[in-house]
């Protein structure tokens, strides 16, 4: 059974069937690898996964194949954070794993044991909008929104990585996360201004 | 209507909806949660086109999790699946292309032959490999250079003839060349999705990713023999489109036909592969352009060919030629257009659709014809410049692409183009400068919108238009706010289902002009009902007449004395009224609108630079001009325009679907391999705007701009690589290879 700790009780819904509960706790090693063809199917392991998730830590029991991204947007509905390929290649899941930008998707969720996880929902102080989310809305560095989250964490990161000193190199740190409605001039006016307003990010 | 009417922008010019986007809080499709909702994947064909001889789910059914495997031996009735028409119930139609999972049949490679549904999305992913299919294959065509040689392939061709063909050979100047464009995908960030919950037997709500709720409603109710409003459709947030949601795909129809079988909601989201098989894509086109001018430049007759692809199953028509019989002064054109029948899933309009197909040649041959004739090719634009639709001899409601022109040329620096190609140089690289012009139709449908002005002084409006990146929610919330002249804060316009006032689906850039008259006209409706409250309750104003008074500042005020007013929840505590909630229709254009022909336009300015060691091509700047009327939300229609741009630049230089032609396989079906232009990729953009209301064409004076945005785009890349290099190419997108250089070997 997924489960959320009580410290994330606002999130903490249950949504899978019991009946398969009982596969859920076959070893690991157990589950054993063939050629497809001759593959039985198994029971799939469940394995225990303590997370911090904007400062929450959750101590959860997870399918051993689900990504980071797909925890956090299929089982705990932070769904801020957002699939565009699930290749790597795009940008749009883009969060902060111990304050280094990774692409959620290319992350099996148990790879994160102990990790503390920033997605967009937790960058700012719930009250204020981070500076960056600010200069987004304010440089328009958008338009259909579903890239935003992951520019936005991109972003921040390369400003703290030191590589937003000019237009050429957010350019260049900036190729990771793919814009289809094509706003990125907006969106490196908008982290160039963060950048050189001296804002603590 | 004078222009004096409106204002610049009242207040904030941020989007209204931004603040949900920048933190995540919009939902969009898939980011809905449903009780006891299930997880569906396609399982797709591996061959172009055959027949599923054998079916094999017994593995797969034994996974861990799995609910069902549905394919054409289990998939339950579905009216719309009926072909025969006499047995089919009368409000159900049979749409060839939306049926999934009914047959045995392959059409195209990826196409959709199974659907596995699972407790999780994890189980149900990994039961789809398990699914076995054995096929007879059967020959197949997916190359479209080789198939449209051969004429038998071709549909039969529509044809346009004004004056004399082909007289024009003889002019002074000639050009006539071929063009090609590949299939391009629109690749939206948001990956399709469908969510379908039977809430009944016969009622059904879906979270669906759709340009038109109001149209996947229709779609979903005339396939399941439903009346329309037993079908709901929520489309909220809309994560791009840019056409490929201008129709409802087969995932459509396969989660509702999941969500019938298996009795609980059903959760489907393509992968992005499948965004470049199931959902659309520009077609591949060929195209041969000639104009003859006579030695003073003006154009004697226009011949416009062009041939693009289609599926088997469903044929696919766009624009290709329509810019060439209206956009220039020539008395004789030409014009045909056929379609090519492909082993490849069915096209749809793609961003500046089939007239930025047509544009990318026309604009082009002008370009070339300028060099022939030594003119500069804005002075034989502006040659051959009308002020009447030589198609349809009405007038243009407004047309000032000439201070496009005038705007472009001063930003980009044109006195710094040479006009002989190869001969200007900046640090080692040749440089070039290039121009182009768009045209779009401008329409005006009609729509619904509910308004409802309450005594707390807030304003709703709803309308079943969705929003997928243009900034509609915060365009018509301007509307209403310069029409009520009330603080745009006070207004809440809600879009985004099928159950709201009927409204068209976003594109053809179209909503704007449609929606925003609607809108428009509510207000003014509310405003009138205001002014009778007034008079009938209002002691000051019993004695005056409708005519004499003016609604602003959330008053009622008397246009010749403002000391004589009353503010609206004080008027609404007089009539002892809660609110005015009404539903307004707003038609298409009016008899003195349609006196007119309305078009937007553009023209885009480009200065590139090509190394001379390698061929890399660098755009260094580019100005871009809108020539649309009124604009309503100066930073949104801007962000419009530099989404063109960074479009256009994909068109002009990275984006090409490549089909192995051996297996029908689309081979770059991601963003790794497909390119789409990058961050650096993109040069500084200067974005204008005429900005002036267009008065003919509707009551807001605003015509679209998310087609002209990119309409003609591609050619002024090309003919500044012509001014650059010397070197003419006719085949997008632009390479090295193309400019005579070799690829680097990795």
């Amino acid at each position: 059974m997924k489960t959320c700790s009580k410290q994330d009780g606002r999130r903490g819904f249950l949504k899978k069937s019991a009946s398969i509960a009982a596969f859920y706790f076959t070893p690991a090693s157990l589950v054993k690898t063939f050629a497809i063809d001759a593959v039985v199917p198994l029971p799939i392991a469940k394995e225990k996964l303590a997370i911090t998730i904007n400062g929450k830590l959750m101590n959860l029991e997870i399918d051993a194949r689900t990504t980071l991204l797909n925890l956090l947007r299929e089982d705990l509905a932070y769904t801020g954070t957002k699939k565009g390929c699930e290749m790597g290649q795009c940008g749009a899941c883009t969060i902060h794993i111990n304050g280094k930008r990774t692409k959620s998707c290319m992350q099996l969720a148990l790879s994160n044991q102990n990790n503390k996880i920033t997605t967009i929902e937790g960058l700012s102080d719930g009250v204020n909008l981070h500076p960056m989310q600010a200069a987004f809305l304010k440089n328009d560095a958008f338009q259909c929104g579903y890239c935003t989250s992951g520019q936005i964490m991109s972003a921040v990161a390369c400003v703290r990585e030191g590589n937003a000193k000019t237009r050429k190199s957010i350019q260049t740190y900036m190729d990771t996360n793919i814009c289809r409605c094509g706003a990125y001039q907006n969106i490196v006016d908008a982290i160039e201004e963060v950048a050189t307003s001296g804002a603590k990010i | 209507m004078n222009s004096n009417n409106y204002h610049t922008i009242l207040i904030e010019d941020e989007r209204v909806d931004g603040a949900d986007k920048v933190t995540g809080k919009a939902k969009y499709t898939a980011e809905h949660s449903l009780p006891d909702m299930a997880y569906a994947v396609f399982v797709t064909s591996s061959i172009a086109k055959g027949t599923i001889k054998n079916f094999d789910t017994t593995k797969a059914l034994a996974m861990p999790g799995v609910l069902d495997i549905i394919y054409y031996a289990n998939c339950p009735a579905v009216p719309g699946y009926i072909s025969n028409a006499a047995e089919r119930p009368k409000n159900v139609f049979e749409w060839r292309g939306y049926k999934v999972l009914y047959d045995n049949k392959v059409r195209f490679f990826g196409q959709p032959i199974a659907l596995v549904v699972a407790d999780t999305f994890e189980n149900a992913n990994a039961a789809i490999r398990f699914v076995k299919a054995e096929y007879e294959v059967e020959k197949f065509e997916t190359n479209f250079d080789k198939a449209r040689l051969d004429p038998a392939n071709l549909k039969a061709p529509v044809n346009y003839k004004r004056g004399t063909e082909k007289k024009f050979k003889e002019a002074a100047a000639f050009v006539e060349a071929e063009y090609n464009i590949p299939i391009e995908v629109h690749n939206a960030m948001e990956l399709f999705a469908t969510i379908a919950h039977w809430e009944g037997e016969d009622k059904i709500t879906l979270y669906d990713k759709t340009q038109g709720p109001k149209s996947t409603q229709s779609t979903v109710a005339k396939t399941f023999g439903l009346p329309d409003k037993n079908v709901r459709v929520i489309a909220e947030n809309v994560g791009g489109g840019f056409g490929s949601g201008l129709r409802s795909w087969q995932h459509v129809a396969a989660a509702c036909i999941a969500a019938k079988k298996l009795n609980r909601p059903i959760k489907l989201v393509l992968t992005r592969p499948q965004m470049f098989t199931l959902v659309g894509y520009r077609p591949q086109s060929w195209q041969k352009i000639g104009i003859g001018a006579d030695a003073a430049g003006n154009f004697i007759g226009i011949s416009h060919e062009a041939i693009s692809n289609t599926s088997r199953y469903e044929d696919f028509r766009e624009g290709i030629v329509e810019a060439s019989k209206f956009l220039y002064a020539s008395e004789n054109v030409d014009t045909k257009y056929q379609l090519l029948p492909l082993d490849l899933s069915t096209p749809i309009w793609m961003r500046g659709p089939g007239e930025a197909t047509g544009c990318f040649a026309l604009e082009s041959a002008i370009d070339e014809l300028s060099y022939k004739l030594k003119m500069d090719p804005i002075q034989l634009r502006i040659k051959n410049f009308t002020s009447v639709n030589p198609e349809n001899k009405l007038p243009f409601s407004d047309i000032n692409i000439k201070d496009c022109y005038a705007y472009g040329m001063e930003k980009i620096g044109w006195k710094n183009r040479s006009a002989i190609p190869g001969t200007v140089k900046e640090n080692g690289w040749l440089i070039g400068y290039g121009m182009s012009v768009g045209v779009f139709g401008a329409g005006k449908g009609v729509a619904s919108v509910r308004i409802v002005l309450s005594n707390d002084g807030k304003l709703l409006l709803e309308c079943a238009v969705s929003d997928m990146g243009p900034g509609t929610t915060t365009s018509m919330t301007k509307i209403a706010a310069e029409a009520m002249q009330m603080p745009i804060q006070k207004i809440k316009f809600k879009l985004g289902d099928s159950d709201l006032p009927p409204g068209p689906s976003q594109g053809g850039s179209g909503t704007t002009s449609t929606v925003g008259s609607a809108v428009d006209l509510a207000c003014k409706t509310v405003q009138q009902k205001l002014k009778e409250l007034a008079i009938q309750y209002a002691p000051p104003f019993a004695k005056t007449s409708a005519d004499a008074l003016e609604v602003k500042n959330e008053m009622v005020v008397l246009k010749t004395d403002a000391a004589i007013k009353i503010d609206l929840m004080a008027l609404f505590k007089l009539a002892n009224q809660e609110k005015i909630d009404l539903t307004i229709t707003s038609n298409g254009k009016n008899a003195e609108q349609l006196k007119y022909t309305s078009n937007s336009f553009s023209s885009h300015f480009v200065k590139l630079a090509v190394n001379q060691k390698d061929g890399t091509i660098k755009v260094l700047n580019v100005v871009t001009t809108g020539d649309a009327g009124k604009i309503i939300s100066p930073k949104t229609a801007r962000s419009q325009m530099l989404g063109g741009v960074v479009g256009g630049i994909g068109m002009a230089l990275t984006e090409k679907i490549d089909i192995d032609h051996a297996s029908g396989q689309i081979i770059n079906a991601s963003f790794g391999a497909y390119h789409v232009p990058l961050h650096s990729q993109i040069p500084p953009t200067d974005v204008w705007f005429v900005n002036k209301p267009d008065i003919h064409m509707n009551e807001i004076g605003a015509k679209g701009i998310g087609e002209i945005a990119l309409i003609g785009f591609a050619a002024a890349v090309a003919n500044a690589v012509y001014n650059a290099t010397g070197k003419r190419v006719r085949d997008l997108p632009i390479t090295p290879e193309k400019l005579g250089y070799k690829t680097a070997k990795a």
